[in-house]
């Protein structure tokens, strides 16, 4: 019983041509949902109107791929982290570079802890160094935008990854636990006051890194998507496996939709797995799943290369996608996606 | 259909070589223990297989020694070479001879030949030769290696065996299917739009391909070792047959014969306990089913290779596969030797009919009627068999058609400026049809002629079909019916990658009373790229489609007796002809009715590319009713059924009331589906009640949680509320403009 919803494709989705002109790394919406905020391997990170897709501006300074980005609850500050081994803070509004943290590897992954008041930074294992998670203490000046770089030199705290490097991480609801995602397929629980690790769960097939892991509104559970063509909703108290969505494809990002009971998944093979590469053949397509009945439910072509990542909209209107192929697209709901329910989601309703 | 063997890759045959089948507790396990420990004991008795002792010898003097020697090698040189210094010949203390003798031959071959043919020969009135090995005396000689002592072999109590058609007996009448994916094969019931129900399934089944029986009672699995058979409710192991390397396999019209084929000839070695030195060094065997064993072995005869151009390296010999084609009653078979001769043999004792070929010089094809046909005014019994000859010399090209058993030729056809010759016969054998490609006299163009043999009237007449002016590239006829398709392709201009375009024609003959008439084209569509004719097993219905194909995947479902308003044109045709459903499935490569001729797989095998691959499930109309993506996918094999056990009358009285049992299954149908989606239904509220009462509980937690810890109600929000936007708004002087578009595209889907 397939069913499909209908996702307008939003026109106006901008050649990002320009200056992304590489893969993109990650996206990310702002708490209010108007911005989104997108980073690729050229270096710049960009701003955007999530209303229209035009450019709000720029953040330059990184000297390498930009990896991945992530906004402070309140918009005021914007965390980066690049193959150029650095974290950069940034004045959201001015575009300036309020400070830098220098790591001996990449950073492979930021987020910003529920109420802003940390950062985390997940870092490469390379030349010598293990993955570490670190945990940067933020603070916002005086609430009318000065001081910003006023800010802890040192992380707080630094948890080293032993087993397998992490890939991905996250904080649970209240800032208790920082979740992370590793390169065997493994998720891990850590205590974020300690550094202690509470739990580790082998959620995807062993040797399958898990390239994405998200959220939901309330951050109770997360998403997790693996190269082994699945992903996972998973508690974050205690790592149960809640739901399992299976793709065809590998898949390097998962987001959890608000107001719909929604996943949406990205991924596709990427170019060199491929003998013939052509939009059909490599399956670059968001995939909609319900996220409760594990069914997919639609799908919403447009890129001609691999999904590298997806964020929706807080409020649940709208998603955005970024490919290997350079491009954003911002896709806005239509009416027949909200109405789209199953005849038990109903019943329930109507109780 | 069994993959064809140049489409499976080399990976095919080496891959998962390690991961052997168990042959434990298989009456092959003998066999391969003795194997190993016979290796060991050969090594040992190295160089003694060029010896046999001969017995039953004349005890002579030492001087006539000499004489009966000689005498005796007269009789040992018949088989191979050996010489006076090669033959011992002992002498007991009295001077006289023991009566038997050591012989040295060149080869071990030739040893074994002598043991096989020479012993029990009479060498004179009195004396009869027993010839051994000297290894087999070795080993068997010694005293204490047999017991004297009879024992009776101890007899197996009986055990019930499996029913072979049990599936037959479904109570929905539901069709099985074999599903080879991956290193596994599954075996399925077809539930139409449901998922199919699993009945086994099998991980490392087969190492090359997997193949029913034409009848559907055994499925054949095919290993290095050799070939095994399976059936039954569990699928069991019903025979095997040790051929091996084996690689290409072929089963006889009633089940009864089996044909396997290897490209390395069989080394046969001691101890086998079902191969016999017959075997050595052949290609194919004949086996018997029934009993599992061989009946006779064959070298293969290759087909003549394709002329080399010029530079080009010489293109492989192509194996000629089926070797042996069966007549519909399997009692004879045939096969041809290219260019000399057709040898029939008679089944089941394999010994050629009339002891010798039936040479026809230049013969390039042959096929047996697929059912007896009785031809008029001929009362005996007979089986038909039809061949072509190219043109040769001054003689013009041949299409005959013979008798057997009294290989009369009864029947031939004389034909001119001949490139290709195709011999289709009507499923019933009411037909046959034999494609003719012409060349101009300039050799510059093609054209294809139908001569069409009506079998059963008088005389056999011959119907041209000459009205095509392209040539031909696929012809099939309705089966049990008196209807074709064919394509027809169209030149393809020079220089161009695309495909060229083809046309599908469709013929039907005039209605005439009781006999069909004459042939006539009820519509050509053209501009296709169709290459695949597939009719429905009961006729009337006939996808025509495009596979193999990087660029089209069409699959066109055809009605040839739309119960609707005729075309004008064609009211005096036995059709009426109406195309009921397109649809595309990417990548396709095979297509397969079921044996009901209720539905259609396409499937896209990896066999061929690894796009893809997977298989849809069509109802006879056309409509898709579920689609099965699965990674290496290689094969989709329906079950196929033995034929009906009704007589005429019966089936007819099964038409009559079609009405009254069409009202039951769709009650049937109606009511799965209640119950299907009452399942699916339950299986959602659960989910859901599940799901809603993880959260309640989940959120109840957080709530303690923040209590406990004295926080908020708001603790996650922003540690600032005064933040940024605010400013913003302040200055007022940032104005987002929205654009509303239109819709580009909306998909939507009515929910099934």
């Amino acid at each position: 019983m397939k069913e499909k919803i209908g996702v307008t494709s939003f026109p106006s989705h901008h050649r990002a041509a320009l200056l992304q002109e590489r893969s993109l790394t990650q996206i990310k919406f702002n708490k209010d949902g108007d911005l989104i905020f997108s980073t690729s391997k050229d270096k710049v990170v960009c701003a955007w109107w999530s209303a229209n897709g035009e450019r709000l501006g720029t953040y330059s300074g990184h000297q390498g791929a930009v990896w991945t980005v992530d906004v402070s609850p309140n918009t005021v500050l914007l965390a980066t982290g690049s193959a150029d081994n650095t974290v950069r803070l940034w004045n959201v509004k001015t575009g300036e570079c309020v400070k830098t943290w220098d790591f001996p590897t990449a950073v492979k992954r930021v987020a910003f802890s529920p109420d802003g008041s940390k950062l985390l930074a997940v870092t490469e294992k390379r030349m010598g160094f293990l993955g570490t998670i670190a945990v940067l203490d933020i603070a916002y000046g005086d609430g009318e935008l000065n001081n910003l770089n006023v800010q802890a030199e040192e992380p707080s705290l630094r948890i080293t990854c032993e087993d397998s490097k992490a890939t991905v991480a996250g904080w649970s609801y209240l800032g208790k636990y920082i979740i992370a995602g590793h390169e065997d397929g493994s998720v891990s629980q850590y205590d974020p006051k300690t550094g202690d690790q509470l739990e580790n769960v082998q959620a995807h097939e062993f040797d399958h890194q898990i390239n994405d892991l998200q959220f939901s509104p309330d951050r109770t559970y997360f998403i997790t998507a693996s190269k082994d063509k699945s992903a996972k909703l998973i508690s974050a108290s205690n790592l149960a496996i809640l739901k399992t969505y299976v793709a065809d494809t590998p898949l390097n990002s998962a987001s959890i939709t608000a107001k719909k009971d929604y996943v949406i998944l990205g991924g596709g093979q990427a170019a060199m797995d491929v003998t013939t590469t052509s939009a059909r053949q490599g399956k670059f397509e968001a995939r909609f799943y319900h996220k409760i009945f594990e069914d997919e439910i639609g799908r919403v072509r447009g890129h001609f290369g691999p999904l590298n990542t997806i964020d929706v909209h807080p409020a649940g209107t709208a998603y955005a996608s970024g490919g290997e192929d350079g491009y954003v697209r911002i896709h806005h709901f239509d009416k027949p996606y909200f109405d789209f329910m199953y005849e038990v989601e109903r019943e329930q309703l109507r109780k | 259909m069994a993959p064809s063997f140049d489409t499976l890759t080399e990976q095919d045959f080496h891959e998962e070589e390690e991961e052997e089948i168990d042959f434990s507790g298989t009456p092959w396990e003998p066999y391969f223990l003795r194997h190993l420990k016979e290796q060991y004991e050969v090594k040992l008795e190295e160089g003694l297989d060029t010896f046999v002792v001969i017995d039953g010898l004349p005890v002579v003097p030492e001087d006539s020694r000499q004489k009966l020697v000689k005498f005796l090698l007269r009789k040992l040189n018949t088989i191979g070479h050996t010489s006076e210094d090669a033959v011992f010949m002992p002498l007991n203390d009295k001077g006289m001879s023991e009566g038997f003798a050591f012989v040295e031959y060149e080869t071990p071959e030739q040893a074994l030949a002598a043991v096989k043919q020479l012993h029990g020969v009479p060498l004179d009135k009195k004396h009869t030769l027993a010839v051994n090995k000297l290894m087999d005396i070795e080993r068997y000689g010694r005293e204490g290696r047999i017991e004297e002592e009879y024992h009776a072999p101890e007899l197996e109590p009986f055990k019930e065996k499996e029913h072979l058609r049990c599936w037959m007996a479904d109570a929905h009448a539901r069709d099985q299917f074999a599903l080879y994916r991956n290193d596994k094969v599954g075996v399925f019931w077809n539930n139409k739009s449901n998922p199919p129900e699993n009945v086994v399934d099998r991980a490392h089944w087969t190492q090359l391909f997997v193949q029913w029986s034409p009848k559907g009672t055994f499925l054949a699995s095919v290993h290095p070792q050799g070939v095994q058979l399976w059936g039954g409710a569990s699928f069991s192991k019903q025979k095997q047959f040790p051929h091996p390397f084996v690689q290409l396999v072929e089963f006889s019209p009633l089940e009864g014969y089996l044909t396997t084929w290897s490209s390395r000839p069989i080394q046969v070695e001691e101890g086998q306990p079902i191969l016999t030195f017959e075997e050595d060094g052949k290609n194919i065997i004949v086996w018997d089913i029934e009993s599992g064993k061989p009946l006779r072995s064959f070298v293969s005869h290759d087909l003549a290779a394709p002329a080399a151009a010029e530079g080009e390296v010489q293109p492989k010999k192509k194996v000629q596969w089926p070797a042996f084609k069966w007549s519909a009653d399997e009692k004879y078979c045939a096969r041809m030797h290219q260019g000399q001769s057709i040898s029939i043999y008679e089944v089941p004792n394999m010994n050629l009919l009339g002891r010798t070929s039936v040479k026809v010089e230049g013969v390039n094809d042959f096929e047996w009627s697929p059912a007896a046909v009785t031809r008029e005014g001929v009362k005996t019994y007979e089986q038909l068999l039809c061949f072509w000859t190219p043109e040769i010399g001054s003689n013009p090209a041949r299409v005959a058609m013979m008798s057997v058993p009294s290989r009369e030729i009864v029947r031939t056809r004389n034909l001119f400026n001949v490139s290709d010759v195709k011999i289709h016969w009507q499923s019933q054998g009411a037909y046959v049809c034999v494609k003719v490609d012409r060349h101009s006299k300039s050799k510059k163009s093609m054209a294809t002629n139908l001569e069409i043999f009506r079998v059963r009237e008088k005389g056999v007449p011959v119907e041209v079909v000459d009205s095509l002016k392209d040539t031909v590239i696929n012809f099939s006829w309705e089966p049990n019916g008196s209807r074709f398709v064919l394509i027809t392709n169209s030149e393809a201009p020079a220089g161009v990658a695309v495909p060229p375009k083809t046309a599908v024609s469709f013929f039907a003959p005039e209605k005439k009373g009781n006999t069909a008439g004459n042939f006539k084209l009820v519509r050509t569509v053209d501009k296709k790229t169709s290459n695949g004719i597939y009719w429905s097993p009961k006729g009337r219905f006939v996808v025509v489609a495009t596979v193999h194909s990087q660029s089209n995947f069409d699959l066109d479902f055809w009605d040839m007796d739309f119960e609707g308003e005729k075309n004008e044109a064609e009211k005096d045709l036995a059709a009426n002809l109406q195309l009921m459903k397109t649809v595309e499935h990417y990548g396709v490569t095979d297509i397969e009715w079921d044996p009901t001729g209720r539905y259609v797989v396409s499937s896209a095998s990896v066999w061929t590319h690894s796009m893809e691959n997977g298989w849809n499930l069509h109802t006879f109309s056309g409509n898709t009713l579920s689609e099965n993506p699965t990674e290496k996918f290689k094969q989709f094999l329906w079950r196929p059924r033995p034929p009906t056990l009704l007589s005429k009358e019966e089936q007819k009285q099964v038409r009559k009331n079609l009405r009254e049992y069409s009202k039951e299954f769709d009650e049937e149908d109606r009511y799965a589906v209640d119950i299907a989606n009452t399942a699916v239904v339950e299986q959602r509220k659960r989910v859901l009640s599940e799901w809603l009462a993880w959260l309640r509980r989940e959120m109840e937690i957080q709530t303690e949680e923040r209590e406990a810890f004295g926080l908020p109600e708001d603790a996650d929000s922003p540690k600032l509320a005064k933040d940024a936007r605010a400013g913003n708004q302040q200055e007022g002087d940032t104005i987002v403009e929205e654009i509303v578009e239109e819709i580009i595209e909306e998909t939507e889907e009515v929910i099934g």
